[in-house]
């Protein structure tokens, strides 16, 4: 009895001096290693691709921001922000574009609120933007995977242009233009879809002078 | 380009370098697994393991080797879970409480990676690196090590010798996982993942809004969530996060890794049974599953069948990710839960009942196609070796696989490992809504509600670890319950495949005759493809109509 308790004890004290063994090498060594490499030949992409402004860091043209208007009360946490006509607008986001509550609606694909909001939102782009309802497309009334979104489609960066124009006093086409400079086309070719990055758009138009 | 040639075109690319890596992938898999000679590094983990890399174990000592490793893993992990704000990189995390601790060690030393919590808001860098990350390496690495063990079942005679858990362990991390880790890491980082030790820093954005910027060792821990079929995302959003998935390219990079073992794992069957044909028999009944699950799910979501939401907005985009789109959403969603992985890129609460369905019935296949790393082989052989058992019955003959008897020992165990998860998925799924409380976690209601449970139980007892994320699960019942789903859905079917393993090795070997069924042509290829949608069909069937099938007839 006592021989095969201490086969058991040997067992168990042998697992965890590998999985200790283990963790030293995958869990420490093998991310530092990797972080080495990254911040010395890619330190751009390693530290979350940031964009500046006049030398200060605005955000990272990998996660959406909001474009709102500022709050009548900043300190009421029920007021709902309106959007800004003067800057391209993302999509609407579960989590209010804030990284630290990434996430999708998840409701489901009949769910009563979701139908609700998609029709909601679909009357309110629409008036906003002066485009018929019909017009609208699917990216603008629906909520991203991540609530980080930072990608509208190339149909709902052109309908926001005149909106855009009007409101900062410029010509359509340099914003038609800006729009252009700022799609990227698929990865390789043919991965994933065309898209059009807000962050990276909207930070266009702020040179705009 | 147009949208369907660009989406076709996607798909075949994928298959195109998963058909290349297939040949020197699996040989080289093989090669690990038989050689005699050890690396000098390896030598040096033996000892300081304290383990002998030259004795040969039966499967019952293989099996105490497999179960004291993940134990001590999960008291490990629990432990790093608890006390992580005394440690270093805990970046102002608070020690995770008990029974979301439990949870999460043992969903990651299941191979499993569900989580009830959100990555930004809980979980410290290094819990992350160095607790989490390292059972994505080691939880793949004993899949594998299982299936090294039952391939040896077939290929020893008259022995009770299976091989030793350590050796395969050791060299299936440091000489597969971590190469292909420190490669595509890098690959990763250079299109734009994040690899950092910052923590969250606060700034003013573009229109004067305020912004909190995450860091993190992402890379590092991305390809090796895919790569090991584990799936547990770095942030709440996992694969769908800009920061985990920068891009179509890393996109479509981290789907091939998280099916590239899997499919190459046949090759090394069929090389170590001394015969490829075998293994091209596997593979192909993989590739026929994988393929016409994702052909369903990308029709489904591209014509937003059966879906208002959907139809009124345009197109199934909630839940998805523009850079994405529908089609590298579906070839996601597809190829993640056909896996173990359980990472996703889009999420599948929002999916029409068609595609949302198609996920959970992906994972009640045992997810074999071409499922986790080391187990999704396993999956399918017991599966092969229940469709052998049926041909047998219908011809009247004792059957044989591979030159081994499947006698009443065989088959007993091979039958214990098939209702092992159904069990536990029916009877979790059925508790949960039998009890009011538990019920109301549901977000959704109706048939899609009902849905919300039932994945939540399909994705524990198979060890897949992704959601209908809709559903609140971090309570302490849903913690326990789907705790314990996990342990005995990973450990109990690793039981009876290893003591099948030690019952076929002690055979003699039957000789191949006029009566033998082959079971490399394409008759056995649609044998093997019927028993498996006939076997699940049957057991998911009366569930799978309350969910997904009401909701799409409704």
């Amino acid at each position: 009895m006592s021989s095969s308790l201490s086969t058991v004890v040997r067992n168990h004290l042998a697992a965890l001096r590998m999985l200790l063994v283990f963790t030293v090498i995958t869990g420490i060594a093998y991310p530092l290693l990797i972080t080495g490499v990254a911040q010395a030949a890619f330190s751009g992409q390693a530290n979350g691709s940031l964009v500046k402004q006049n030398g200060k860091v605005v955000g990272s043209s990998l996660l959406g921001q909001n474009f709102n208007l500022p709050k009548k009360n900043p300190n009421d946490a029920n007021e709902v922000a309106k959007p800004d006509p003067k800057w391209f607008q993302p999509r609407p986001s579960a989590g209010g574009y804030d990284p630290l509550a990434s996430g999708a609606s998840n409701l489901g694909p009949n769910n009563a609120d979701l139908i609700k909001t998609i029709k909601e939102r679909k009357a309110a782009v629409a008036a906003f933007d002066g485009v018929p309802a019909s017009k609208v497309p699917a990216d603008a009334v629906t909520a991203s995977g991540s609530g980080l979104d930072p990608d509208i489609s190339t149909a709902y960066a052109y309908e926001q242009v005149a909106r855009v124009a009007k409101n900062r006093g410029i010509d359509p086409s340099i914003v038609n233009k800006l729009v252009a400079d700022n799609t990227h086309s698929r990865a390789l070719g043919f991965l994933g879809e065309e898209y059009v990055n807000v962050v990276e758009l909207n930070l266009a138009l702020a040179n705009v002078k | 380009m147009n949208d369907t040639l660009a989406g076709w075109l996607q798909v075949i690319a994928l298959v195109g370098a998963l058909a290349l890596s297939y040949r020197p992938l699996g040989d080289y898999i093989a090669h690990i697994l038989t050689t005699p000679k050890h690396l000098r590094a390896e030598k040096i983990v033996y000892k300081l393991g304290g383990v002998n890399g030259d004795a040969d174990q039966k499967w019952s000592a293989y099996l105490r080797s497999v179960l004291a490793f993940s134990a001590v893993s999960v008291l490990f992990l629990y432990g790093f879970l608890r006390l992580q704000n005394h440690l270093l990189l805990s970046i102002g995390m608070p020690a995770v409480p008990s029974p979301l601790a439990f949870n999460t060690a043992v969903s990651f030393v299941t191979n499993t990676n569900w989580q009830a919590y959100s990555g930004e808001a809980a979980m410290g860098h290094l819990v992350q690196m160095a607790g989490l990350a390292v059972q994505n390496f080691v939880s793949a690495a004993v899949g594998i090590a299982v299936v090294a063990a039952l391939i040896r079942g077939f290929t020893r005679n008259k022995t009770d010798r299976v091989g030793n858990f350590w050796v395969d362990l050791t060299r299936i991390v440091l000489r597969l996982m971590l190469p292909l880790a420190i490669v595509f890491a890098i690959v990763f980082v250079a299109s734009g993942m994040i690899q950092n030790f910052h923590g969250v820093e606060s700034i003013s954005t573009i229109a004067g809004d305020h912004q909190s910027l995450t860091g993190g060792p992402v890379a590092s821990q991305e390809v090796i969530k895919e790569l090991g079929t584990n799936g547990g995302g770095f942030y709440n959003a996992n694969s769908a996060h800009p920061f985990e998935n920068p891009n179509a390219f890393t996109n479509w990079l981290e789907i091939y890794l998280l099916l590239v073992i899997g499919f190459s794992l046949p090759r090394t069957f069929g090389k170590m049974v001394g015969d490829h044909r075998q293994g091209y028999a596997i593979v192909a009944v993989m590739a026929i599953i994988w393929a016409s699950s994702v052909a369903i799910i990308t029709a489904n979501e591209l014509h937003s069948v059966s879906s208002q939401a959907g139809h009124l907005a345009g197109g199934m985009m909630e839940g998805k990710e523009q850079r994405f789109g529908i089609w590298a959403s579906a070839l996601f969603a597809t190829s993640t839960t056909l896996t173990s992985t359980g990472a996703v890129n889009s999420f599948h609460d929002s999916f029409t009942p068609g595609g949302g369905g198609m996920t959970i019935f992906n994972m009640m296949l045992g997810e074999i196609a071409p499922g986790g790393t080391g187990s999704g082989l396993y999956g399918i052989l017991i599966l092969a070796i229940i469709a052998v058992f049926v041909a047998g019955l219908m011809v009247g003959r004792t059957p044989e696989y591979l030159g081994k008897k499947l006698g009443g020992r065989e088959m007993k165990f091979a039958s214990l490992y098939i209702l092992t998860t159904p069990a536990i998925v029916l009877v979790g799924a059925g508790l949960a809504m039998a009890l009011p409380g538990e019920r109301a976690s549901m977000l959704n209601s109706g048939p899609h509600g009902f849905s919300e449970v039932l994945y939540a139980f399909t994705s524990a007892g198979n060890n897949n670890g992704s959601a209908f994320a809709g559903i609140s699960v971090n309570t302490d019942w849903y913690n326990t319950a789907l705790g314990l789903a996990m342990a005995f859905g990973r450990f109990l079917p690793m039981v009876f495949v290893l003591a099948l393993a030690g019952s076929l090795a002690r055979q003699q070997p039957v000789p191949v005759t006029a009566g033998t069924l082959p079971t490399h042509r394409p008759q056995f290829v649609g044998l093997l493809t019927g028993v498996i949608l006939i076997v699940v069909g049957l057991t998911y069937f009366p569930a799978l109509a309350l969910g997904p099938l009401a909701e799409g007839l409704s």
